[in-house]
Order: structure tokens, then C-alpha cells, then sequence
């Protein structure tokens, strides 16, 4: 098992088998978190900042579960209340904690790259929990190994990635990975929320949803954002919850045994009919949060094993 | 004093020639230019002269840089960028006149605080300094500057620099009043709203790495308007950069038509692309962003044909710290007094433009636009030229620049061509050690 990334900056940077060795990984985690035992110790004596620069309780909530359980001593820091707001710098505030010594850094911020300069500037291993519109690694893969478990594999799949595409960090991770795994990918979504030049990325772009949602096997819906929804992007909920929600008439264009999935929090009524949402036998959405876990524990499982690695060796 | 130049590759823009010849600078004026062989010593005996004489072993010696849209950080901003110090990168970048920008802190648009950035550059800089002033006070957009007093107190043109005035009735009645002096105005054609907040340009590479953009068209949109008031009110207009192919055509259009426009385009859109930027490097950002390939050749086809007048540096110092951030919050801008010419050589080196048409933007249309009699090789011009190699080839360091600031995008990249020498008014003012 090898896996030679110092750092998860994203889907853009691994390797199929990378992906593979991540899912496999992810698999027996799976089965542990399911255990009356939920305790593994590989990353003990091992210290994980989780470094949040913008609000979030789900993923920070999966990321520090994931550090407990293997282990690790994890602590959170709530970047918005703290030395941001006195004016300290990204590249300050990283230099800080890692005089620290961290072995993993777990960051979100609101800023597209800022991930990728914060790893450029500390000796531990980073994990990047979400940057601004760019990339959330973690997110696509617990995507993949959920729809890996339920369709059996993720090659030769039809996705469709539905709604706001353009803000969607999700949506990014997402095409990479499915792209790299040799899936199928289509776009749905209304022209404003769509980025440009998406359509040179090898995927199909549709504007109707009936149209894009024509047979495929996996539904993937992406969260509105509260203050997208005003006239800016699209004219009002109402309308874009009559064009691009999915309820169950546009469902029926999928194939009988489509798969819902949702990176959460869903806006029931917006996005997504809230009968489909909670239906057992279509919804994934519950299944994605517990794969967040097991898909954690193996990331920071596999970083670990490098950062132990080069420690051994500066010593 | 006489000092004659022989042995040169005299790179005339005016006519269009790279030949082999010599110069003869008389005092602070060049006195002749010689392309055919020439009996020296019977020419000093009739004259009776006895000039320094300057073999130049086949190098270019071509008119000094006159670049418009340098900004030195006086006022306000000392620590990136000093009239001393970006006096000593022009000298050593082949610029022989800087043509500065008014937006210091405070800005440059009252004749107090032109009088003293003129006294700080004369103090201080090496080369010529002419300065432009805001053409709205505080470059708010709301009200014109003392256009008069300000042209009495020397300002060349009249600019908000990066700023759009975007009340179109502001900027109409400022073009009308400029007009009525036959002042210059250097406008940022861009639409405010679309490039708002923007970051790169439109397309997949921005939408690839999640940033914030703005359409190219944003550029065409400003550029029409700009144009519409500049037939409604017969004011003198250069835009300060178009690097977009959307916008030519109307750029075309309104000089077939007879309006005094021109254009102008930084040296890093006619080198670099939006893909240069690659993993967030902030000191690839400027403004406007960088473009398209497409785009960029574009940019260069205008530039060879004439249609875009100008190439500037569009010297933009910042500090580490406003570098030293994540790819949205970072500064725009970028050093490149030093850099501008090595990086117009690449377009010579690819075979895209030659000597004499960079030339013609760099200094002669420059030195034209501002009604300065420097940029040109004829006899009775200063003798502000520069000598340089165009072809040795070197790696850049940005530690080695002149300027307080090196945020250079060409760091650590190969480069070819440097300057040996350069001259202002016949006076050594850089060599090369």
C-alpha cells in the first residue's frame, strides 16, 4: 500500500490507483466504524489541528471523529473568532501553529489556493477540507466509495452533477475524480451557475434537467446557496426548485435504480423533494456521511505513514 | 562634447531600419546618423572635433524606452518603490524616460503634490520623469482635477489609472474640458461592473482552479464607451491597455474614423498567458488579468501592424507581504522596468515582431503621443538612447533587480538580452559592470 502524496491538496494531483488504494482503505474503515469497537491506534502519539477559516459543522465534525478514533490528539481551532480578525496573515497564522508541531493539518478556507500556499509554508502533512470554489478532496471521495459500494464499481457510469456548478467546490472534486475513474459525467444546471470553458473539462453540459437526467445512474445534487438565490443567479426559488429541483417526475428519466446523493445541508424545497431525499431506497444521503468518516481515517491514515516515514528518516 | 557611436546596429524606428552604422551625439542632441562608410578621421578634421569614440562591436543602439505608466510609490508608499531607486532600474533597464502614474497616497491630483513628486524625481531620478495627474480628484470619478493648473505645474496626460470613471457624464464633461486644453487622457478601458472583484479571465483554466473572473468582453464593453464619448466630444485619448482580440475591431474602427485614439498594452500580456498563473502564483496577477493564448496573439499581431501604439512596462512595485496571500487577496501588478526590454526581445527572438516595430512602441509613438522630441534616431533629437545585446542569454533573479520590489513574474526564467549601456541627453547614465 503505497501512496506517495505528502499532502491531499486535491483530486487534480492522484493517480487512479491512488484513488483505489484511498476506496479500499476506506472499505475496512467502513466495517471498524461499524464494530463495537470503533478504536484503532495508528495514529497515536500523532497530533491533527483541524484549522477552519469558514463555518462548518458536518465536515469538521467527520474530521475530528476520523483523528479520535485512529488516535490522534485533535484539536479545532475556529479560525473566524481568533488572530484573523487581528490581522494576522494566512501564512503567519500557519507558521504559528506549525511551530506547534503538527503531523496533520486539517484546513478549510474561503479562498481558492489558499490551501495550496498555507502546505507551501509548514512541515506537516496537509489535508484540504474545502478551498473557496477550487477543491474538496475529501468530499468527492467519500462520493466515490458511495457510489463505488452501491453500483459495484465506478467506471462506465453515467453521473449527473446537478445545480450550482460554478460556486461548487464539490462539483470540481467531483469531475476530476469521476473523470480519472473513467465515468461519465453530466452537467445540469442553468447557464448563470455554470462555469465557462466547463465543457473543455470532458464532460456533457444540459440546461433542461429532463433532457440530462436521462438515464443515468447516479444523481448527484449540489447545495443552493442561501444568497445565490435572490434574482443574482436565478430569479427566484420557487422557479429554480420547478426547473432543477429533483423530485420524482424528473427522476423518472434516470434509470430504475438511479442513486440520490446530496453533499448536505440540503435545502428541502430548493434543491430537492423532501420525500426523495429521505426515500431508503433511492437516497444515499445518509450513507455519504458515514462513508465521510471511513474515507478520513484512511486519508489521514495513509499521510500518516508518510509523515512517520520522513520523520524517521530527519532523526 | 562629441561622442561617436560606430560599429552599431542602429535600430531606427522612425524608419523602419536595423542596419550597420555609426551616431554622432553632439553635447545633448544626436547630431547625424551614418549608414554608409565613412572617413572619420576627414570628417573630425573638417569638423574640428575630437569625439570620444564608442565601438559598439555590432550591438543594437536603438532610441531609450520612453514608458508610460511607471509607478514610483512617492508619495506614500517609499518601502516598494522610490524615484532613486526606480531611477536606477530604468537606467539600467534602457528607459530613458518614465512617464509616471498618479495613483500614490496621497493620489497626484492637485499642482501641490505634483510639484513635489517633480522636485523628488529631479532630485533623485537619473533618467527623464514626466508625470501624469488624476484626471478626478482623490481618482474618485466624482469631480475633474485643476486640469489647467496641473498642465502649467507640467503633467503630461491625465489618468485614473486602474480606476474606471464610471459616471459616463464625469467623464464626458472631464473629456470635454480636457479637450479644450489639449490634454491627454489615458483611460482603463473596462467595464466596472462585470470585472468587479475579478481575479482572472473567464474560461477553463479560471473555472479549473475556482477563481473569481471577469469576461474578456468586459474590456470591449469599456472600449465602446470610451470611444462613443471620445466622437461626442473630439477629446485625446489613449486606452492604457488592450489586451484582448474581442476588442480590436472597434479599436480599428475608431481610428479609420479619424478619432484621436490610441492604444497602449503591457509588456507581461504580450509574454505571458492566464496558464502562467498556474498553481496561484500571485505575482502573475495584474490587471486586467492575463489572457488567452488567442488573446496574446492577438495583442502582438496589433502591435506588429500597428493598430495597438504602445508597449509599456506598467511598473507596478509591491511588497512582499501584499504578494504573500491567497490568489484572490493578493495585490495586482508587477515590477518590470528592468525587465522590459529582455522581455520585448523574446517577441524578436520568436520572430514575431522585429527590432524597429518594437522600438516604434516602446519609444518613438510613446514619445509621439506626449509630443516629446526623444524616441527617434533622426538628428536634432536628445540623445537619449540605450545600448544593449540582444542576445546573451541570462537567467533572471529577482534579488538582483533595481527596484525596492521584485515582484517579477519572469524570475527565474531564461531571458535573452541585456543592456550594456544607456544614455540620457548624451550622458552615460548605466553601464553594464
Amino acid at each position: 500500500m503505497t501512496f506517495a502524496h505528502r499532502h491531499l491538496l486535491g483530486i487534480e494531483q492522484l493517480h487512479p490507483t491512488d484513488i483505489t488504494t484511498i476506496l479500499d482503505l476506506a472499505d475496512n474503515y467502513v466495517t471498524l466504524n461499524r464494530g463495537a469497537s470503533k478504536r484503532s491506534d495508528v495514529l497515536s502519539g500523532l497530533t491533527q489541528i483541524n484549522m477552519f477559516f469558514e463555518n462548518s459543522t458536518r465536515t469538521q465534525a467527520s474530521f475530528e471523529l476520523a483523528g479520535k478514533r485512529l488516535g490522534a490528539d485533535v484539536m479545532n481551532m475556529a479560525m473566524q473568532a481568533s488572530s484573523i480578525k487581528k490581522g494576522e496573515t494566512l501564512i503567519d497564522t500557519a507558521m504559528t501553529l506549525n511551530a506547534m508541531h503538527p503531523d496533520l493539518l486539517v484546513v478549510r478556507h474561503p479562498q481558492s489556493g489558499a490551501v495550496d500556499l498555507l502546505a507551501q509554508k509548514v512541515n506537516c502533512a496537509v489535508l484540504n477540507a474545502g478551498d473557496g470554489r477550487h477543491e474538496h478532496p475529501t468530499q468527492a471521495l467519500l462520493d466515490a466509495l458511495t457510489i463505488r459500494r452501491s453500483k459495484g464499481r465506478l467506471h462506465r457510469l453515467s453521473v449527473a452533477i446537478c445545480g450550482d456548478i460554478s460556486h461548487s467546490r464539490v462539483a470540481r472534486s467531483n469531475i476530476m475524480l469521476l473523470n480519472k475513474m473513467e465515468s461519465r459525467i453530466r452537467l445540469i444546471g442553468p447557464p448563470t451557475l455554470m462555469p465557462a470553458g466547463i465543457d473543455q473539462f470532458g464532460v456533457e453540459v444540459f440546461e433542461d434537467m429532463h433532457e440530462g437526467l436521462q438515464d443515468v445512474d447516479v444523481v448527484m445534487m449540489l447545495r443552493l446557496q442561501l444568497e445565490r438565490m435572490d434574482g443574482g443567479f436565478i430569479p427566484s426559488p420557487r422557479e429554480y426548485y420547478h426547473r432543477y429541483g429533483l423530485d420524482a417526475e424528473k427522476l423518472a428519466q434516470a434509470k430504475p435504480d438511479a442513486i440520490i446523493m446530496h453533499p448536505g445541508p440540503m435545502n428541502r424545497g430548493v434543491e430537492i423533494d423532501g420525500t426523495l431525499a429521505d426515500d431508503i431506497n433511492r437516497s444515499v444521503i445518509q450513507d455519504q456521511v458515514e462513508m465521510g468518516v471511513a474515507v478520513r481515517m484512511a486519508v489521514m491514515e495513509l499521510l500518516a505513514q508518510n509523515q512517520r516515514h520522513t520523520n524517521g528518516q530527519a532523526a | 562634447m562629441t561622442t561617436l557611436f560606430k560599429n552599431a546596429r542602429l535600430i531606427d524606428p522612425e524608419a523602419g531600419t536595423d542596419t550597420i552604422g555609426s551616431l554622432l551625439v553632439q553635447d545633448e542632441k544626436i547630431d547625424k546618423t551614418f549608414q554608409e562608410q565613412v572617413d572619420f578621421e576627414e570628417l573630425f578634421r573638417t569638423r574640428s572635433i575630437s569625439p570620444t569614440i564608442i565601438d559598439c562591436a555590432g550591438k543594437c543602439l536603438a532610441p531609450g524606452i520612453v514608458d508610460i505608466g511607471v509607478k514610483v510609490c512617492e508619495p506614500g508608499e517609499r518601502h516598494k518603490e522610490s524615484f532613486k531607486s526606480a531611477g536606477l532600474a530604468a537606467a539600467a533597464g534602457g528607459v530613458t524616460t518614465m512617464v509616471t502614474r498618479p495613483d500614490t497616497t496621497p493620489d497626484i491630483d492637485s499642482p501641490e503634490v505634483l510639484e513635489f513628486v517633480t522636485r523628488r524625481a529631479a532630485d533623485d531620478a537619473e533618467v527623464n520623469v514626466l508625470h501624469m495627474a488624476a484626471l478626478t480628484k482623490g481618482r474618485m470619478g466624482r469631480e475633474m482635477t485643476e486640469i489647467g493648473f496641473l498642465m502649467d505645474a507640467g503633467a503630461v496626460a491625465f489618468t485614473d489609472c486602474d480606476r474606471v470613471v464610471t459616471d459616463t457624464k464625469v467623464l464626458s464633461r472631464a473629456l470635454t474640458y480636457a479637450r479644450s486644453l489639449g490634454a491627454l487622457v489615458i483611460a482603463h478601458p473596462q467595464e466596472p461592473c462585470l470585472s468587479k472583484g475579478a481575479a482572472a479571465t473567464s474560461g477553463p483554466f479560471a473555472s479549473l482552479r475556482g477563481l473569481p473572473t471577469v469576461s474578456p468582453m468586459a474590456e470591449r464593453i469599456g472600449l465602446d464607451r470610451d470611444i462613443a464619448l471620445v466622437e461626442m466630444t473630439g477629446a485625446r485619448y489613449h486606452a492604457d491597455q488592450i489586451t484582448t482580440m474581442r476588442a480590436l475591431p472597434a479599436l480599428e474602427r475608431a481610428k479609420r474614423n479619424g478619432l484621436d485614439i490610441t492604444a497602449g498594452v503591457s509588456i507581461h500580456h504580450l509574454t505571458l498567458n492566464e496558464l502562467d498563473v498556474a498553481d496561484y502564483r500571485t505575482f502573475f496577477k495584474v490587471k486586467p488579468p492575463l489572457r488567452s493564448e488567442d488573446d496574446r496573439l492577438a495583442v502582438i499581431e496589433a502591435v506588429g501592424s500597428g493598430l495597438i501604439d504602445i508597449i509599456s512596462s506598467m511598473h507596478t512595485p509591491q511588497d512582499e507581504e501584499s504578494k504573500r496571500l491567497p490568489f484572490e487577496e493578493a495585490a495586482s501588478g508587477a515590477v518590470a522596468l528592468e525587465t522590459l526590454l529582455p522581455a520585448a526581445l523574446r517577441l524578436y527572438h520568436a520572430g514575431q515582431l522585429d527590432l524597429p516595430v518594437l522600438f516604434r512602441a516602446m519609444s518613438l509613438n510613446p514619445a509621439r503621443r506626449l509630443g516629446l522630441s526623444c524616441g527617434r534616431l533622426t538628428a536634432g533629437a536628445p540623445a537619449d538612447l540605450v545600448l544593449f545585446d540582444a542576445d546573451v542569454p541570462f537567467v533572471m533573479d529577482r534579488f538582483a533587480l533595481r527596484s525596492k520590489s521584485g515582484n517579477t513574474p519572469f524570475d527565474g526564467q531564461r531571458m535573452q538580452g541585456k543592456v550594456l549601456a544607456t544614455y540620457v541627453a548624451g550622458q552615460k547614465v548605466y553601464a553594464r559592470s
